[in-house]
């Protein structure tokens, strides 16, 4: 147990404890630590949200949180990154995903921080589904894009 | 034998998060062909591929005990 919560890369089912995200990447060299929570909003496009089931493929959404990982380091050589997204039910308000990244300046871990999130939105196999109180439906392309026709992202969705 | 994961709305219609299927090599179009086949509503075509975890071209070939993953398009964060 005290191994997975040691991840930096990890889908949890449980509540995320943003101390113990941001703790995964403080270090000396840091001057800079970066924290993204995304949160579980009440109301999209007008329309109030009772609440959230995520669902993931887990041991690949691992992984691609890894791959975002190693693609900040290869463009902010000294960024630590960390990052925890929860799946199962949650309520508005909740905690979905904390990232963390440190880095010697600020700015860089800004920018890496934004690199982070827009990349899980789009290569991280985790879905929502959204329960409303008159249905639910799964929310899928986010980003107002239609299928990816060579099967995966394309490079311009990707930067 | 090819594994088959269905996630979200796929999972839903086709009623089952994993499947096997007795075939041996096989390309993608020809899964995404079988698919469509056999579940006439799955939104094959707007659903990236994995196999064995990683994302790949139509072009890709399946083998024997790989797992293929239909990803329909993603919404975390």
């Amino acid at each position: 147990m005290r191994q997975l919560e040691n991840k930096l890369f990890l889908i949890t089912n449980e509540e995320i404890s943003i101390q113990d995200v941001v703790n995964k990447v403080v270090h000396p060299n840091a001057g800079a630590i970066n924290t993204f929570i995304g949160t579980v909003r009440e109301l999209t496009k007008g329309k109030k949200t009772i609440y959230l089931k995520y669902d993931a493929y887990e041991s690949m959404a691992e992984k691609k949180l890894a791959q975002i990982g190693s693609e900040i380091q290869q463009r902010w050589p000294e960024a630590l990154v960390a990052i925890t997204h929860r799946i199962g039910r949650l309520d508005i308000t909740d905690i979905a995903v904390v990232i963390a990244v440190s880095t010697p300046h600020r700015a860089d871990s800004y920018d890496a921080s934004r690199y982070a999130i827009e990349r899980i939105k789009e290569i991280v196999p985790i879905w929502k589904k959204e329960h409303w109180e008159d249905g639910e439906k799964w929310i899928g392309d986010q980003l107002e894009k239609t299928a990816y026709p060579t099967g995966k992202p394309e490079e311009e969705h990707l930067s | 034998m090819i594994k088959l994961l269905f996630f979200a709305e796929l999972e839903e219609i086709v009623g089952s998060r994993e499947l096997t299927i007795e075939k041996g090599e096989l390309t993608i179009v020809e899964l995404k062909q079988f698919l469509k086949e056999q579940y006439p509503t799955l939104p094959v075509d707007r659903a990236m591929i994995a196999v064995n975890e990683e994302y790949v071209e139509d072009t890709n070939v399946i083998k024997a005990n790989d797992v293929v993953a239909l990803i329909p398009p993603v919404s975390g964060g």
